[in-house]
């Protein structure tokens, strides 16, 4: 078997090269994926070995970019968009919302659409305005899309094969501050469906939920919280829509307590909606309130000031006690 | 009210080495009009009128063109005869559908009346590979595709949003936000020279659209990728209640000049310069040599749709003076005059036209609304967890009250 260890951008990178190989529908296109390789180098190489055709370096334009990607699609292309940042994607928006996400149910299924829409998301690199926002719940609020976001290597390079295999949009947010991350990929076990959550670490006094680049931070809570004696469970939701309420209801029937942790801000973030599924599924289970721990209703913060807006060890350890403390 | 720029009376060359391929074809078309053009000529509410390509004069008169003769110069009676059948039937069809909604069966409709010769030109300049990207206007190219009309009145009666197979006519969904449509035309373009094909792609869209930052995206990504697609913009004067000088500075068909390409304005009433010009950009497209902008110049003669009222923003005598230059009469004079269709050509095509429009109405009145669960059927592919435990859910409240009604 094939198990390679690798950072999270250099499994993306394989995938998308995987792809590229096993299917000539396939392109890969957006700002700088060419020569550049992208700007966090995850598209490195690959123009080179499969043709400015197929690697494509497109205008500076997001909503001509997923519109022509639409088009190619109608074509019977398989296009991978890459969005440089997660903050630029709203050019874009008119398109995935009005469009991408509609055509599917307007033609009564005549028409797929598997478009894949590859944004960098989320903070904790020290960038500039736009470089640091978590929009997945913008998407998660349109029917017709699909959102995932791996936390590691092995998921961002199977989830990634399976994003391209849908035959529905799908947004792949990628954890840019995870990017550097090595992990274990094996390039022959699929490790799961796209859609299903999976407990990466359990435990039985309370379940921490979390997708992308927060998975890591919950790992670590959860190593502070055993040396204080608390065992938490972790949820690595993997997908954000669907998301996998069976799950998050099985393992918050066996602990009583959940807290959920995202960047993006907790007013209306898909911690709300989980916080609002749960209690209706486990009202009877549930010894504290639904927590949830995120950014702040304001805009993300200069970078500098980036520490007090992002969850962190302390606040989500906080969020712990609180829940403990009912 | 259309304000010519001095631009637009003295048209250059497209500047690029693709446009100066075809430079004379460019913007310099329009100068090679001058003996057909009604120079100076003032109508009530406009300014001087524009240069444009025109095959038929308003009275019916063949007028030479040494530019675009050509690509009609083996048109025969039989066709010149179809051409006006197709715009006949799909003013028949829409003033059945203008009908229908002032009776209660469509909810909305979007008539093309005044743009039956600008859609049916451009649609019979089409092959059967090429694709075409439609407004929510483009009943005329529908019909020149073969869509069949009573398809397309599904979305407007409200008992789907669309609902025909894009593929089998190769004639795309409706699109209502304004420009979308035009990248999606482009990107299939570009999927058309990744596959080697010489297929084409039209884009349909409207003088209001042309200001959406999608239509200008479009013009780029196409000239960037030299993608074989016909941007044509139906120029009806008209974005609900805002006129041209609204929209734009310059004439819409310069502005493909800074985008690398070609761009035409044709008579939108004249189905015979707008069938050449149309050939000109889809041949020229299917040898490689990129996009083009057709701006046919034609006048919305009825509303923007059943739902507006043109008296708020626009005087009767605009209309009157468009209504001097219909694209049907206009070819009816062209047949009659040169001894092409005789009386009972007429009286068939008006058979003809009522028994569509019977055939229309029967439809339309038929159509049953959509089963209730239709709300859950296709937003997904491969299916999703949350619209299956919604639709169980909803399925188990409706179950609700049979079982009242059953105590």
């Amino acid at each position: 078997m094939a198990v390679e260890k690798m950072a999270l951008a250099k499994a993306i990178n394989e995938s998308l090269r995987r792809a590229l190989e096993t299917d000539p529908k396939v392109l890969v296109m957006g700002e700088d994926v060419g020569k550049l390789g992208g700007v966090f180098r995850v598209t490195d190489g690959l123009q080179k070995d499969f043709g400015d055709d197929r690697v494509i370096d497109t205008p500076l334009a997001e909503s001509g970019i997923v519109g022509t990607a639409i088009g190619l699609a109608l074509r019977g292309y398989r296009p991978v968009v890459e969005i440089q940042f997660d903050g630029f994607v709203f050019p874009a928006y008119d398109q995935i919302v009005t469009q991408l996400a509609k055509m599917h149910a307007r033609s009564l299924g005549k028409v797929k659409l598997p478009v894949v829409i590859r944004i960098p998301y989320g903070g904790g690199i020290g960038a500039v305005e736009h470089h640091s926002e978590s929009p997945e719940a913008l998407f998660a609020h349109v029917a017709g899309l699909k959102v995932v976001s791996p936390s590691n290597a092995s998921d961002a390079y199977w989830m990634m094969q399976q994003a391209i295999q849908s035959d529905d949009p799908v947004i792949y947010f990628e954890p840019k501050r995870r990017y550097w991350d090595k992990g274990e990929v094996s390039t022959e076990a699929i490790p799961g469906p796209l859609h299903a959550a999976r407990v990466v670490r359990e435990g039985t006094d309370l379940t921490l939920a979390a997708y992308g680049p927060m998975v890591k931070l919950c790992q670590e809570v959860a190593d502070a919280a055993a040396e204080e004696g608390r065992s938490l469970e972790v949820l690595d939701l993997r997908s954000v829509s669907p998301l996998d309420f069976d799950a998050i209801q099985a393992s918050v029937e066996k602990t009583r307590r959940l807290v959920v942790v995202h960047e993006a801000p907790v007013f209306f973030g898909s911690g709300a909606e989980i916080a609002a599924r749960i209690t209706e599924r486990c009202f009877y289970h549930l010894e504290a309130p639904v927590l949830r721990v995120g950014g702040y209703h304001a805009p993300y913060p200069p970078a500098r000031l980036e520490e007090e807006y992002l969850p962190d060890l302390d606040r989500v350890l906080d969020a712990v006690d609180r829940s403990l403390a009912y | 009210m259309t304000v010519e720029s001095t631009a637009a009376r003295k048209p250059r060359r497209s500047a690029g080495s693709k446009a100066g391929t075809t430079g004379t074809k460019a913007a310099g078309t329009t100068g090679t009009k001058r003996t057909t053009r009604t120079a100076g000529k003032k109508t009530a509410g406009q300014s001087t009128e524009p240069e444009l390509v025109q095959l038929l004069t308003p009275e019916g008169e063949r007028v030479e063109n040494a530019e675009y003769d050509a690509y009609v110069a083996g048109i025969t009676p039989d066709e010149l005869r179809g051409l006006y059948r197709d715009m006949v039937l799909t003013r028949r069809f829409d003033a059945e559908a203008t009908a229908l909604q002032r009776q209660g069966e469509l909810g909305l409709w979007a008539s093309l009346l005044g743009q039956e010769a600008a859609q049916i030109g451009s649609g019979r300049a089409t092959r059967e590979d090429d694709y075409v990207f439609p407004t929510y206007r483009e009943h005329g190219v529908a019909w020149c595709r073969g869509v069949d009309p009573t398809n397309l009145l599904g979305m407007f009666r409200g008992v789907n949003n669309g609902g025909w197979d894009p593929n089998g006519n190769n004639f795309h969904l409706y699109t209502i936000v304004i420009g979308s449509q035009a990248l999606h035309a482009t990107g299939y373009a570009m999927g058309i020279a990744k596959d080697g094909a010489d297929s084409a792609v039209i884009a349909y869209f409207g003088d209001g659209a042309s200001s959406q930052g999608d239509v200008s995206e479009a013009f780029n990504f196409a000239a960037v990728y030299n993608a074989p697609v016909v941007f044509f913009c139906q120029n009806n004067q008209w974005a609900i209640s805002e006129s041209n000088e609204k929209q734009t500075r310059v004439p819409l068909y310069q502005r493909a000049q800074g985008f690398g390409f070609p761009g035409v304005r044709v008579d939108g009433n004249d189905v015979l310069a707008t069938l050449a010009v149309t050939r000109w950009a889809l041949e020229r497209a299917r040898r490689g040599e990129g996009p083009a902008l057709i701006e046919a110049w034609t006048y919305r003669m009825g509303a923007h749709t059943t739902s507006d009222d043109p008296t708020r923003y626009r005087h009767d005598d605009e209309r009157a003076a468009w209504e001097a230059k219909d694209p049907i009469l206009r070819l009816r004079r062209h047949l009659e005059a040169a001894g092409h269709a005789d009386e009972s050509f007429f009286a068939e095509l008006e058979a003809e036209s009522e028994a569509l429009g019977k055939r229309v109405r029967e439809a339309v009145r038929a159509m049953q609304d959509p089963d209730r669960f239709a709300i859950f059927e296709n937003v997904y592919a491969d299916g999703h967890a949350l619209v299956d435990e919604e639709r169980a859910q909803f399925a188990a409240y409706q179950a609700s009250f049979a079982d009242a009604e059953g105590v």
